[in-house]
């Protein structure tokens, strides 16, 4: 397992935020954590981050246990779900802070900021501002800011709640094949059932802090375990989304 | 009722002003009444002057009604150069401990959720409701010979009350919420998310502080300054109940103003007014630069 949380705890000012949370991500991996609003799902990634701590429980990147480890020792890329791009730097900026903090050379910095931008296809637009970008364009910048020093864990909050739902689904796709492409491991949140079993190949489903189900997207679709899942999924459609996939990729087989 | 008459019906159920209101009486006409534009503006300009304008030129017009000479000799006496000195020192004193103290608070409570939140911001807001007189007599029952603290600063030599370190604190105390003011709710806009971005990337609390805070909030800061500045120099009642009126030591300009008023030496008292005056007209247009650039 690369990424564990083994039997989390977490309560704010009497607020039950997770209670006795567990779960495994392998290697490679494409983990959504789906849930309803206040179901305690951002507060997972934000303990995994190191921005909050767990009150009991164990959390384990590569095996070894981080929950005194800094967040920015755990080697851990962050897209917040307002992007938060340094306002008052430039894309470029944006994108080689990381490295600059680790003191790399200049050389170095640019380099790698000049391979991002390219990977992200903002090649021109390096000296833009951020108030300057769309939705989306901020999304690709915020995903190469948190790629460039090289996180062995990609962690998303609500990475297209603040994106038109026009472009929603062409970035969904967009950045499916870019994770796929760095093949970093990643763990995204929504509340987006939609989202969550087109871009994920594992769903953990939340709810008031608890965690009612894991397993692949197919999975919670066709054989969800609790009534929650049962009522949250809307099964019935995604039975004939599934249907129509196979279809469609059996075609494309041909 | 037409589509688009329901349209600007509906925009001023939602409230958007005066505006559509007439929009709905009188589609047709365009702008607001005129005679009611004209009046507004005739009261207001007689207002502005008659409480503005005609004072502060009451102050220049008297200032040098004895000649130029006259005016400099009140200007340049040791007693007004003395008051102006301590003014600067109260001054430049209260700026920088507001400053510190405003930056400090304003992050504290902008960046951290922690219980008395609230009570602790209403409390930075005491010396805005509180009047400066009752805030300088606090300070001798604290500070004074029979204060609270008074054997205490007796034992140690230290001299508060009547002395330059009083009129110091009270002008801090009349000043400190300007800045934490101005800071707090661009602080509080700015939410925590680009900080906590940086720090998890490795950046220290000061570079956070330098590459990420500090932009955000430079001229807010800067408009702090200026007003606490601005108060600070003008602060009468706080200092003058705990400085004691002792001439050349700690006489601060507006308190200076008073005696040579009272001593019936108009000239030089309005003399003395005008160096208040200008530094009040620097300020203001500081004060226009800035909120321009904010």
């Amino acid at each position: 397992m690369h990424v564990e949380m083994k039997h989390i705890n977490k309560t704010f000012d009497g607020f039950h935020a997770s209670r006795d949370v567990s779960f495994g991500i392998e290697k490679g991996h494409m983990a959504a954590l789906l849930g309803p609003s206040g179901s305690g799902k951002t507060t997972i990634l934000r303990m995994l981050a190191g921005l909050d701590r767990p009150d009991s429980g164990d959390i384990l990147i590569n095996e070894t246990r981080v929950n005194d480890i800094s967040g920015s020792k755990r080697g851990i890329g962050f897209v917040f779900q307002n992007y938060a791009l340094f306002r008052y730097m430039t894309v470029a900026e944006n994108i080689g802070f990381g490295l600059k903090v680790q003191k790399k050379s200049k050389a170095e910095i640019k380099e790698r900021v000049e391979e991002l931008l390219e990977l992200v296809s903002m090649k021109e637009l390096g000296k833009r501002y951020p108030h300057q970008l769309s939705g989306g364009q901020k999304q690709r910048v915020a995903f190469a800011r948190a790629l460039a020093p090289n996180p062995k864990l990609l962690l998303l909050d609500e990475p297209f709640a603040a994106i038109d739902a026009k472009v929603r689904h062409e970035l969904r796709t967009w950045l499916k094949d870019m994770i796929q492409r760095v093949g970093v491991t990643s763990i995204f949140v929504t509340h987006d059932q939609e989202e969550a079993v087109e871009v994920a190949d594992m769903v953990i489903i939340i709810n008031e802090g608890q965690i009612e189900q894991i397993g692949s997207p197919e999975d919670i679709c066709l054989r969800p375990q609790t009534e929650f899942v049962k009522d949250f999924i809307d099964t019935e459609r995604f039975k004939i989304n599934y249907q129509r996939n196979a279809v469609s990729t059996h075609g494309k087989q041909k | 009722m037409s589509k688009k008459q329901e349209k600007t019906f509906q925009q001023d159920m939602v409230g958007d002003g005066v505006h559509s209101i007439q929009k709905v009486i009188e589609p047709h006409q365009q702008e607001p009444n005129r005679i009611v534009k004209y009046a507004m503006i005739g009261v207001s300009v007689l207002f502005l002057f008659v409480m503005l304008v005609i004072p502060l030129a009451v102050v220049l017009v008297n200032a040098l009604s004895e000649g130029w000479a006259a005016y400099q000799e009140a200007v340049m006496d040791s007693y007004t150069i003395n008051a102006l000195q301590l003014t600067f020192l109260a001054t430049v004193s209260s700026v920088a401990v507001n400053t510190v103290f405003g930056l400090f608070a304003a992050y504290l409570l902008s960046k951290f959720y922690f219980r008395g939140r609230q009570v602790f911001a209403a409390l930075i807001d005491i010396p805005f409701s509180i009047s400066p007189v009752i805030a300088g007599l606090a300070f001798i029952l604290t500070f004074g010979n029979i204060g609270w603290m008074g054997d205490f600063l007796k034992a140690h030599n230290i001299k508060i009350v009547f002395a330059v370190p009083g009129v110091i604190l009270a002008t801090i105390f009349v000043t400190f919420p300007f800045v934490f003011r101005e800071l707090f709710p661009v602080m509080n806009a700015q939410g925590k998310d680009e900080e906590e971005a940086a720090a998890l990337m490795g950046a220290n609390g000061f570079t956070i502080f330098r590459r990420i805070t500090f932009p955000h909030i430079k001229w807010a800061l800067l408009y702090g300054i200026v007003l606490c500045a601005a108060r600070a120099m003008g602060e009468f009642g706080a200092v003058s109940v705990i400085s004691g009126h002792l001439r050349g030591k700690t006489n601060t300009l507006p308190l200076h103003v008073e005696i040579l008023y009272n001593e019936f030496n108009t000239t030089a008292s309005f003399a003395v007014s005008s160096i208040l005056v200008l530094m009040a007209m620097v300020i203001l247009i500081l004060r226009s630069l800035i909120e321009r650039k904010k």
